[in-house]
């Protein structure tokens, strides 16, 4: 890896009693997607806080291509963010928004205007320049926000929770247009950090996340990594279900989808990799089902099936039956008991 | 939904009501064009001898450019004070916050003649001369409220990372106080700074016990008709600048109409 675009060392910072980022290392490489992934209260939106300038680490070092910005303000820094609620100016319009970095670096009117063109194309808002914020969509907001943050062409683009206002259906299509937008910027080498509590959210849109929990990263990787190969059982819990099993006195997790549902035919097979129980609830959800069985050795397991040739009556009709649940061997990946509550993670 | 009936009723109460701070003026104000020294309805002809002779009357001269110096003075300092308050209040949490906060709002429940006796007897036993700056100092503490109020509900409207989002784009202090902050608040303090230019224009109470040898309002209808446009007015335009704003729509601008009525009334 060259120089990271952005570098966390040992950053640490509280307020008052409470703290809130406790010893973050983190190394993000230019032009890529991280996302900051966890739980509210977990440290994530502060460690960006902290890149931006917005917060001084009681601790620690930041680093930004290299260069150390730790006691450096917001303006010097060559970041720009997303904010939650948008943040645009009320009494500006669209474009004066968007050209209010480059207005404040003195970039020429001519040049200023036409780079606001380009943006405004790109985030496919060309023609709403003379718009006033009051007069957009929330969706159409958050374009500005994105829009008014990467004409800058920052070294790296912070994004706090930016499609946390938005409902399902346009979410969704936000995060496929971020992507598109995020591959059309790589060229000039916007370096994404993005903060989410939406787990489907990261696990679509990162090259890689880390998972917070507490003020500390729990774990650094891939999207498949870490939803394949969870480290501890909090990640395999905030990241996908939380499917734990204890097997001689050690703990596993397999994911829902990687479990194979059969009629218990009562033959009782002597197999590390298979257990019986009782369907206990079952949670239609359209595309697939989500059975939750007790298992006979104690403990439960989540099980969803696609339904593929199954309608709600049958699926619904499921409960109470005994089954068999059945995974590959490599399919179950022993976890590390979850930091400080490890007598509680399988209960 | 409220039903029909209501409706109409609550429709016939509100014109009552306005009727009733309303009417009164408008007939003095009527009366001012009055030919006849006689005030009897109907005015017995039309004239504007009376806008001359208080024009030409030294004394009432005198008088409506004292209030004006009064209100222009209180109006600055309420300005600078009230804004300067409302930036501590909704910017920092120390130690006697809530005091601070009540102390400045308090003027406005007391009644005029309690807070000018109160000035009245601390200038006395201060030993200080009554001037126009007494009359200016108790002016000033029922106009630091209404620009304090105002400002603060724009701050607490608008969005706390739009000052974030101007450093992060690059603005330093200043920048971000010319383009952003300024911008936010200025409609506030221009509708604030009218309002309490009205209010101190048209204040009797306070006047009489902190005024020296100077008359601020002899007893004209031609006075009291400028008087009433040069209060109205202002608070008119304020009404349209905090807009939808709706900081001082209903609340402050009502009281204000009814201060001015009863102002007027008197007079």
């Amino acid at each position: 890896m060259d120089v990271p675009d952005v570098r966390l060392v040992g950053v640490r910072k509280a307020y008052g009693d409470v703290i809130a980022v406790d010893g973050v290392d983190l190394e993000v490489a230019s032009g890529e997607f991280f996302t900051l992934l966890g739980p509210s209260g977990s440290g994530k939106t502060t460690t960006l806080r902290l890149i931006a300038g917005f917060e001084r680490p009681d601790e620690g070092r930041i680093e930004l291509a290299g260069r150390d910005v730790t006691g450096l303000p917001p303006y010097p820094r060559d970041v720009n963010t997303v904010f939650q609620d948008y943040a645009l100016f009320p009494h500006m319009t669209v474009a004066e928004n968007v050209a209010y970095g480059l207005r404040v670096k003195g970039v020429p009117r001519r040049e200023r205007r036409l780079r606001v063109e380009e943006i405004l194309q790109i985030v496919q808002l060309a023609g709403l320049g003379n718009r006033k914020p009051s007069e957009l969509s929330g969706g159409q907001r958050q374009r500005v926000a994105l829009a008014r943050a990467m004409v800058n062409h920052p070294q790296v683009l912070l994004l706090d929770e930016p499609l946390g206002a938005l409902d399902l259906k346009l979410r969704q299509e936000m995060q496929i247009e971020l992507k598109r937008i995020q591959r059309a910027v790589r060229e000039v080498g916007i370096t994404f950090v993005y903060v989410t509590h939406d787990q489907e959210e990261a696990l679509t849109m990162s090259d890689r996340l880390a998972v917070f929990n507490d003020g500390k990263v729990e774990q650094i990787g891939t999207p498949a990594a870490v939803y394949e190969r969870p480290e501890n059982a909090f990640v395999a819990g905030f990241v996908g279900a939380s499917n734990v099993l204890q097997r001689f006195g050690r703990t596993f997790t397999v994911r829902p989808e990687k479990i194979r549902m059969s009629a218990d035919g009562g033959t009782r097979r002597d197999d590390d990799n298979a257990a019986t129980g009782r369907i206990r609830d079952v949670v239609y959800a359209g595309m697939f089902t989500r059975y939750v069985v007790d298992l006979d050795d104690g403990g439960e397991l989540v099980v969803v099936r696609q339904n593929l040739e199954t309608s709600s009556t049958e699926a619904l009709d499921a409960r109470g039956r005994r089954v068999l649940l059945e995974w590959r061997a490599d399919h179950a990946i022993e976890t590390k008991p979850e930091r400080e509550e490890n007598h509680d993670s399988s209960s | 939904m409220e039903t029909r009936g209501t409706r109409i009723g609550l429709g016939v109460a509100t014109v009552a009501v306005i009727a009733f701070l309303w009417l009164p003026l408008l007939l003095i104000m009527a009366y001012a064009f009055n030919s006849s020294t006689i005030q009897s309805w109907p005015i017995s002809g039309f004239t504007l001898h009376w806008f001359r002779e208080a024009w030409h009357d030294p004394e009432v001269r005198r008088s409506v450019e004292l209030s004006l110096k009064v209100g222009l003075a209180a109006t600055a300092i309420a300005l600078v004070l009230g804004t300067a308050a409302a930036a501590a209040i909704y910017r920092f949490r120390f130690f006697g916050r809530e005091a601070v906060s009540f102390l400045l709002l308090l003027p406005i429940a007391l009644p005029g003649i309690i807070t000018g006796m109160a000035l009245n007897s601390f200038f006395n036993f201060g030993g200080v001369q009554l001037s126009m700056w007494t009359i200016v100092a108790g002016h000033a503490t029922f106009c630091v409220v209404i620009v304090y109020n105002n400002v603060l509900a724009r701050l607490r409207r608008s969005s706390p990372s739009l000052i974030e989002a101007s450093m992060d784009l690059g603005a330093d202090g200043w920048q971000t106080f010319r383009w952003v902050i300024w911008p936010a608040l200025s409609t506030a303090l221009v509708a604030g700074g009218l309002l309490a230019f009205a209010l101190s224009f048209d204040e009797v109470i306070v006047t009489t016990f902190t005024a020296g040898a100077q008359t601020t309002l002899p007893i004209v209808n031609a006075i009291v008709f400028v008087v009433i446009l040069a209060t109205v007015i202002p608070v008119t335009i304020a009404q349209r600048l905090t807009g939808d704003t709706g900081v001082l729509r209903r609340g402050a601008a009502a009281s204000k109409a009814a201060a001015a009525a009863t102002g007027g009334g008197a007079v």
